[in-house]
């Protein structure tokens, strides 16, 4: 079985999925995860033992690029969609502030 | 218990029109149903029986002025709460959505509106639809009737446990690897995951949008049929609608003839892991088919072996990128990081993502993170991908040979609250029969076939038949129940 993911190796997929994972739970995962990926891994060597190179799938309809006609219809209100906001002033999402990070 | 609340949709349906009972009457009995048992089950999230008995009563009012209505006009009908709904809480099992309320309805939530169906409430979910138990919900598990020290199966698990145990007769579910047909399964009631892009998703939360399919739970093939004809069609606001008619599910329901029929038998889906009574049940389901004249055929599937493996992967990497949309700033929970005066929208992110999703979302996020990342991509997701075509592509020749496919739904019965929980890789090894299905895109419908001798609990077989050809899942299910008459709960067993 594969080693266990170190917690800096957690810590950098958490924070490229933007979750502050606590200590503990990166060292969980870090124990969990490769029992999972080796199960995973399968995939790979089933892919090498196919007999012809075989195409990926990404869904299973085959459609693409479905347009609707540019027409005019209604939509949201602006309170209807402000309405589940954590916070808004003046008829827009309020945020914490996005410029100057890492200031 | 009132009779009300015992009878199937379609009976219900037919006394509703011929005037012998009002829905207020029936949506009444379901609601008193739910508060003497729902403690016991924690299968609905949330209950709107003002909603319902307004609609129940705007139905009886249209039916008694003379006007025809649809078929089920009048059924309540019990939503699984990871489809939207206007004037009711959507959570999706979630602390992230808590006392979220949703500006618009789903479309199959606004065709049961439209079909006059009294919505009673919320039925309980495990996270995100993520798992097989429903012990992943943030708000408690829903809990199996037959057993309430035991899991209803997931994540559709609030649903099913809500028609087994007569707080419904019908319900609505999602399947993205078996959801809808497992804890069908683990409940003794029928299950459909229609063909994807069969039923509109518009307005369902996305867990993995290649394989997330909404489909009808009931306790009768009949009603399954009923309810899919209600949800399913063309829908212009899902790219990935199918445009096409919908197959004739009700009549097919209806007819239930399996003479003739070519049922093949998947030789992967059996053997080691595969519980002793649960393989009893099924051997005896496939002797009644083929004593009503169907044609049994061995048939090797031999990529579906591989599915768990590919669907570990495909589902996460799908996982981590729609559930980036829950970032704190439109909608859900806002959550400060402790000890920052001034954070960062991507600090507040961080820090609500980790307070409002649960470890089971957490992990999948991660896993899919990993499988996504830079010089993992071609060995993981690459690797996955053409797995899933070669899945695609045994059911191709399988579909060759055999009209429908038949197999066990689940390897087991359901087993204790806690049993598996602390092994996530267990808990996915259930979903062995389910998942080929969700990555080729093709229907499935699970049907109850009796009780294990093993266990005393509900056992289930499933069809599968090719995409767009549901109606053959419900010919062949109609036959099946007919033959292995469904287990029937007393009372709850507390």
């Amino acid at each position: 079985m594969s080693s266990p993911l170190s917690r800096e190796d957690v810590a950098h997929l958490a924070s490229l999925a933007r979750i502050s994972l606590s200590d503990a739970e990166l060292d969980r995962l870090g124990a969990e995860l490769p029992a999972i990926l080796d199960h995973v891994a399968a995939v790979q060597g089933v892919v090498e033992s196919a007999s012809a190179d075989v195409a990926p799938m990404s869904h299973p309809v085959p459609i693409t690029n479905v347009f609707r006609a540019d027409e005019p219809s209604p939509g949201l209100s602006r309170d209807e969609a402000l309405a589940g906001a954590p916070a808004s002033e003046e008829d827009r999402f309020l945020v914490p502030k996005i410029l100057g990070e890492e200031a | 218990m009132s009779d009300l609340t015992r009878i199937n949709a379609s009976d219900l349906a037919a006394q509703l029109a011929d005037g012998s009972v009002t829905s207020v009457e029936a949506t009444q009995a379901q609601l008193d149903r739910i508060a003497a048992v729902d403690g016991d089950l924690n299968a609905f999230l949330h209950v709107d029986a003002a909603g319902a008995l307004k609609t129940a009563a705007d139905v009886d009012a249209r039916r008694a002025a003379g006007e025809t209505l649809p078929t089920l006009a009048g059924v309540p009908i019990a939503v699984k709460d990871l489809i939207n709904t206007t004037g009711q809480p959507t959570t999706a099992g979630s602390k992230i959505l808590e006392g979220w309320v949703p500006p618009y309805d789903a479309t199959v939530v606004a065709r049961l509106r439209a079909a006059g169906l009294p919505i009673l409430g919320k039925t309980n979910l495990d996270e995100f639809a993520m798992g097989s138990s429903n012990e992943h919900s943030a708000y408690g598990p829903a809990r199996n009737p037959w057993d309430t020290g035991r899991i209803p199966g997931g994540s559709s698990g609030g649903s099913a446990a809500a028609v087994a145990s007569f707080e419904a007769s019908l319900a609505l579910g999602t399947d993205t690897g078996g959801s809808i047909r497992q804890p069908g399964a683990m409940t003794g009631i029928v299950g459909v995951k229609p063909t994807y892009g069969g039923v509109s998703r518009y307005g369902v939360i996305a867990m993995a949008s290649s394989l997330d399919q909404v489909g009808p739970m009931a306790r009768s093939v009949l009603d399954a049929a009923l309810l899919h004809e209600v949800i399913a069609g063309h829908d212009p606001r899902d790219s990935t609608s199918i445009d096409a008619p919908v197959p004739s599910v009700v009549e097919a329901a209806r007819r239930g003839d399996v003479a003739g029929l070519r049922i093949g038998i998947v030789r992967e889906f059996g053997g080691e892991g595969f519980q002793p009574g649960v393989q009893r049940r099924f051997d005896e389901a496939v002797a009644k088919l083929a004593g009503a004249g169907a044609e049994i055929v061995d048939v090797s599937c031999p990529s579906f072996e591989h599915g768990i493996a590919a669907y570990y992967l495909v589902m996460p990497s799908e996982v981590s990128s729609n559930l980036a949309r829950f970032d704190a700033m439109r909608y859900g929970l806002r959550v400060s990081p402790d000890g920052n005066p001034s954070p960062s929208a991507e600090q507040v992110m961080a820090a609500t993502r980790d307070a409002g999703f649960g470890d089971e979302v957490k992990r999948r996020i991660i896993l899919g993170t990993y499988a996504l990342s830079s010089g993992y991509y071609d060995a993981y997701y690459g690797s996955a991908q053409k797995v899933r075509t070669l899945i695609a592509q045994d059911f191709s020749a399988a579909f060759g040979q055999v009209d429908v496919l038949f197999s066990p739904t689940a390897p087991t019965t359901a087993w204790r609250l806690g049993e598996k929980s602390d092994d996530p890789l267990a808990m996915y090894l259930e979903d062995v029969c389910t998942i080929p299905a969700n990555l080729a895109g093709v229907p499935g419908i699970s049907v109850p076939i009796g009780l294990a001798d093993d266990s005393g609990l509900p056992v289930g077989g499933q069809f599968l038949a090719p995409a767009q050809a549901d109606d053959r899942l419900y010919n062949a299910g109609a036959a099946l129940e007919r033959l292995v008459p469904a287990p029937v709960l007393e009372e709850v067993v507390r």
